[in-house]
C-alpha cells in the first residue's frame, strides 16, 4: 500500500516524511498477519462463548431455578466455564495477538517462525476447549483461577513455553536498539505467567503443599495473574497506542521507568490480601497490605504518564475508536488499582472481603481496564493486517456504548451491593435469609438484577464487535488507498484511528 | 536502565523475591506442621475424613460449592462470624492439614460451611435443602440440585432412603424422591464439616474480647 502512494497521502503531514520506514512497518504487520488473525478469531470466539455462560450465571443467581435441573448447567460450573473462557480464551488469545504484534512492531523485526506461534496456538485453544469442558462435565479442581482439570493443563504450558520462547526469538532479532517501555512490560508478563503457572500447578494439583500453604500459593499465582501478566500487557498496549494515535510521545520516560520497576517490586507481594482474616499466618498477611498500599506508587506514576499524555487532547476522542476505547481502560486502570489499595486494608476487608465489592473489582480489572484496552487495540491492529477498513462506525459507536454503560453500571452497582451486603453481615442482628425482614441475601437481589441488565447490554456489544469483526474479514478490499473508520471525520487529517 | 540483560535480571529478581518470602518460606515453616496426639483420648487431630465423607467432597468441588461458600471462621471481633453461630472459635492452620485440597473459599453468597456439620446435622434436613433449598430455607438464591435424586415408581415398599417432602413439593403419587450415591456422600461430607478440637494455638488466638473495640480490627 505505501509503496503506492495515493493522492491523499501525499497531501497528508501525517504520512509524507517517512515512506520508507512506513512500507518496513507495512511488511512487518503483513509478517503478523496468520498468526494474529489466528489469535484474533479464537479471543472473539471465546468472548462470545464467555458472555453466554456469564449471563446464564448471572439470570441464576437472581432466579435460582433457571436451568436449575440440568447439571452441567448448576451455577458452579456455569460461573467456573465463563471465567476460564473470558480469561484463558478471550483474554490471553487476546493479549498474545497484541503482544506479539507490538513485539514485532517495536522490535522493528519481521515476526519470524510464525509456525511456531499457529502450533502453539492450536495447543492452548485445543487446551482451553478440554478444561472447559471438563469443567462443565463435573472435572473442576475447585481452585479459584486454576479449575481446569489436570488433563488440560499439560497443554496450556506447552503452548506457553513455545510462545515465551518466540517472543525472545523476535526481541533477540530486532533492529531497533532502544528498548521501549512496552517492551519491558511484554518481557517481563511473558517471562513471569510461565513461573506463576508452574508453581500454582506443582504445589496444587501435582505435588499439593500441606495445609493453607495451598491457600498462599492459590493467590499468589491468581492475584499475580492479574498483576503480572495482564496489566503488564494491558500498560503495554496503552503506552504503544496512546502516543501513536495522539502523534506526540508519552509525557514523560523517566516516569515509565518508575512506574515499570515500582510495579515489578511491589505487585508480587500483594495477592495474599485475598487470605485477610484467614488461617495464615499474620505476618505474610501485613507484608502483603504493605506492598498492596506501595501499590499506589506504580499506579499513581503510571496514571500521571497516561494522563498528561492525554491532556490537550481530549478532542480526539470524538474521532478514534482506538483512543476511546484506550483511554476508557487507562482511566479504569488508576481507578481500580487504588480501589484495589485501599480494599487490603484491615478494617476495609473486614467489610468487604467475601462480598460482591470483590466480583465488581475484579470486573473492573479485567474488564473496565484489560479489556477494554485489547478492543482499543484491535480496532487499531486489525485494518493494518487486513489492509481494509473497518465496515461500519455504527457497530463501532453501539459496541463502546454498551459496554462502557454497561461495565460502568455493574462496577457501581455491585459495589454499592457489597458494602451494603459486608456491612450487613457484619451485623448479627440482620438475619442472614429471611423472607419478613430484610435479610442480608434478600438485600442485594436488587443490584443482581442490575448486574444482569448490565450483561444484557455487555452482551449487546461483544455481538456488534463480532458481527463487525466478522464482515470486516469477508469484505472484499477497496482497490484504492482507503481511509480510516473513524466515529466522524476530523477536521483535519492527522487523527489516526 | 536501557539495557537487556539488566531488566531481565530485575524481572527475574523481582518475582524471585515474592516467590521466597510467600511460597518457600512458609512451605519450609508452617508447611510441616503435624496433627496433635491426644493422649487422652489416642487419637490424632484434626482427624482424616471418613471414606463416605471424602467422596462427598469431591462432590462439592465438581458442583463449585466454593464459589458462594468460604470455610474459614474468622476471629471473634473480626466480623461476625461467630455471632452468627459459624464457629466457636477462629480457624487456624493445623485444621486444614489433612486436606488434599483446602477449600477456604473467598466470597460468602450463602454461609460459612466450616461448622456446618455441627450446626446442622440432620441428614433430612441437608437432603430437602440440596434438593430444592426453597423447602429449608424460603426466599434462597441457592442453587438446586435435583439431578443429585432420582424419581422412582415406587414398587412394593417405599425406599427408606426416600426423602421426605412436604406438600407442596411432593412427588406424584406413587412416586418416590430418592438420593442418588453422590447425594449422601455430599451429605455425609457436609456433615462431617466441624472444628472443635482446641489445638494449644487456638487457646492463644481464640481471647474473647470483653467489648470489640475499634483497634481490636487492627491486631
Amino acid at each position: 500500500m505505501a509503496s503506492v502512494p495515493n493522492l491523499v497521502a501525499s497531501f497528508d503531514p501525517a504520512t509524507s516524511p517517512d515512506l520508507v520506514k512506513r512500507a518496513e512497518l507495512s511488511e512487518i504487520d503483513a509478517s503478523t498477519k496468520i498468526p494474529a488473525l489466528f489469535f484474533l478469531g479464537s479471543a472473539v470466539l471465546w468472548l462470545l462463548v464467555g458472555t453466554a455462560f456469564a449471563l446464564i450465571s448471572s439470570f441464576k443467581l437472581h432466579t435460582p431455578n433457571f436451568l436449575g435441573d440440568t447439571e452441567w448447567l448448576t451455577f458452579g460450573r456455569t460461573r467456573t466455564a465463563h471465567l476460564n473462557a473470558v480469561i484463558y480464551g478471550w483474554s490471553v488469545n487476546a493479549a498474545f495477538a497484541v503482544a506479539f504484534w507490538l513485539m514485532a512492531r517495536l522490535s522493528r523485526s519481521v515476526l519470524r517462525h510464525s509456525g511456531l506461534l499457529m502450533i502453539a496456538g492450536a495447543f492452548w485453544n485445543i487446551g482451553v476447549t478440554i478444561g472447559i469442558i471438563g469443567i462443565l462435565a463435573g472435572d473442576s479442581t475447585s481452585i479459584e483461577w486454576l479449575e481446569m482439570p489436570l488433563y488440560a493443563t499439560p497443554l496450556l504450558f506447552v503452548a506457553y513455553a513455545l510462545i515465551g520462547a518466540w517472543a525472545l526469538i523476535t526481541f533477540r532479532f530486532g533492529k531497533s536498539g532502544h528498548i521501549y517501555v512496552s517492551q519491558w512490560y511484554l518481557l517481563a508478563a511473558l517471562f513471569w505467567f510461565p513461573w506463576l503457572y508452574s508453581i500454582a500447578q506443582i504445589m496444587l494439583l501435582f505435588q499439593p503443599a500441606r495445609g493453607t500453604v495451598q491457600a498462599l500459593v492459590n493467590w499468589w499465582f491468581a492475584h499475580n495473574v492479574l498483576g503480572l501478566w495482564f496489566t503488564p500487557i494491558g500498560l503495554a498496549a496503552v503506552y504503544y497506542f496512546l502516543p501513536k494515535v495522539l502523534g506526540k510521545p508519552i509525557h514523560s520516560y523517566y516516569l515509565s521507568i518508575l512506574g515499570f520497576w515500582s510495579l515489578a517490586l511491589f505487585y508480587n507481594w500483594a495477592g495474599v490480601h485475598h487470605l485477610i482474616g484467614g488461617p495464615v499466618p499474620a505476618w505474610v498477611l501485613s507484608a502483603g497490605i504493605a506492598a498492596s498500599f506501595m501499590m499506589a506508587i506504580p499506579v499513581i506514576v503510571t496514571g500521571i504518564n497516561h494522563h498528561m499524555t492525554m491532556v490537550g487532547s481530549f478532542s480526539a476522542l470524538k474521532y478514534s475508536p482506538t483512543l476511546r476505547f484506550i483511554v476508557f481502560g487507562a482511566v479504569s486502570y488508576t481507578l481500580t488499582s487504588l480501589i484495589g489499595s485501599l480494599m487490603a486494608d484491615r478494617q476495609v476487608s473486614e467489610v468487604v472481603h467475601f462480598t460482591h465489592f470483590t466480583v465488581a473489582h475484579a470486573h473492573q480489572g479485567m474488564y473496565a481496564f484489560f479489556t477494554m484496552v485489547m478492543f482499543g487495540s484491535i480496532y487499531y491492529i486489525l485494518p493494518r493486517i487486513l489492509l481494509k477498513e473497518w465496515p461500519s462506525a455504527m457497530l463501532i459507536s453501539v459496541h463502546f456504548w454498551t459496554v462502557a454503560v454497561g461495565i460502568t453500571v455493574y462496577v457501581v452497582g455491585l459495589s454499592i451491593c457489597g458494602i451494603k451486603q459486608g456491612l450487613e453481615m457484619n451485623n448479627a442482628d440482620i438475619p442472614f435469609l429471611s423472607t419478613t425482614v430484610p435479610s442480608v441475601v434478600t438485600n442485594t437481589i436488587p443490584y443482581l438484577l442490575s448486574r444482569s441488565l448490565s450483561g444484557v447490554l455487555m452482551t449487546i456489544g461483544h455481538l456488534a464487535f463480532a458481527v463487525n469483526f466478522t464482515w470486516m474479514l469477508l469484505r472484499p478490499r477497496a482497490p484504492q488507498g482507503t481511509t480510516p473508520t473513524l466515529f466522524q471525520n476530523p477536521p483535519e487529517m492527522e487523527v489516526a484511528r | 536502565m536501557n539495557r537487556a540483560p539488566l531488566i531481565f535480571l530485575g524481572i527475574f529478581f523481582t518475582l524471585a523475591f515474592s516467590w521466597t518470602g510467600i511460597i518457600l518460606t512458609n512451605q519450609l515453616t508452617y508447611g510441616k506442621l503435624e496433627p496433635i496426639v491426644d493422649q487422652t483420648e489416642n487419637k490424632s487431630y484434626p482427624e482424616a475424613l471418613p471414606g463416605l465423607a471424602a467422596q462427598g467432597k469431591l462432590v462439592y468441588q465438581d458442583l463449585g460449592c466454593i464459589y458462594c461458600h468460604s470455610q474459614q471462621v474468622r476471629r471473634p471481633g473480626f466480623g461476625a462470624d461467630d455471632k452468627r453461630g459459624w464457629g466457636d472459635r477462629q480457624s487456624v492452620p493445623r485444621d486444614y492439614i489433612r486436606e488434599g485440597r483446602v477449600l477456604l473459599g473467598t466470597m460468602r453468597t450463602g454461609p460459612d460451611l466450616r461448622n456446618i456439620g455441627a450446626r446442622q446435622a440432620s441428614r433430612d434436613w441437608h437432603m430437602l435443602h440440596l434438593y430444592n433449598p426453597q423447602i429449608t430455607s424460603k426466599g434462597t438464591i441457592m442453587a438446586p440440585f435435583p439431578f443429585l435424586f432420582e424419581t422412582h415408581k415406587i414398587v412394593g415398599q417405599p425406599s427408606p432412603k426416600a426423602i421426605k417432602l412436604p406438600a407442596p413439593y411432593t412427588a406424584a403419587s406413587g412416586y418416590e424422591v430418592v438420593p442418588t450415591p453422590r447425594a449422601e456422600s455430599l451429605v455425609a461430607y457436609l456433615q462431617s464439616l466441624k472444628d472443635t478440637y482446641a489445638y494449644p494455638e487456638t487457646h492463644n488466638v481464640f481471647v474473647e474480647p470483653a467489648a470489640p473495640t475499634k483497634a481490636e480490627g487492627k491486631k
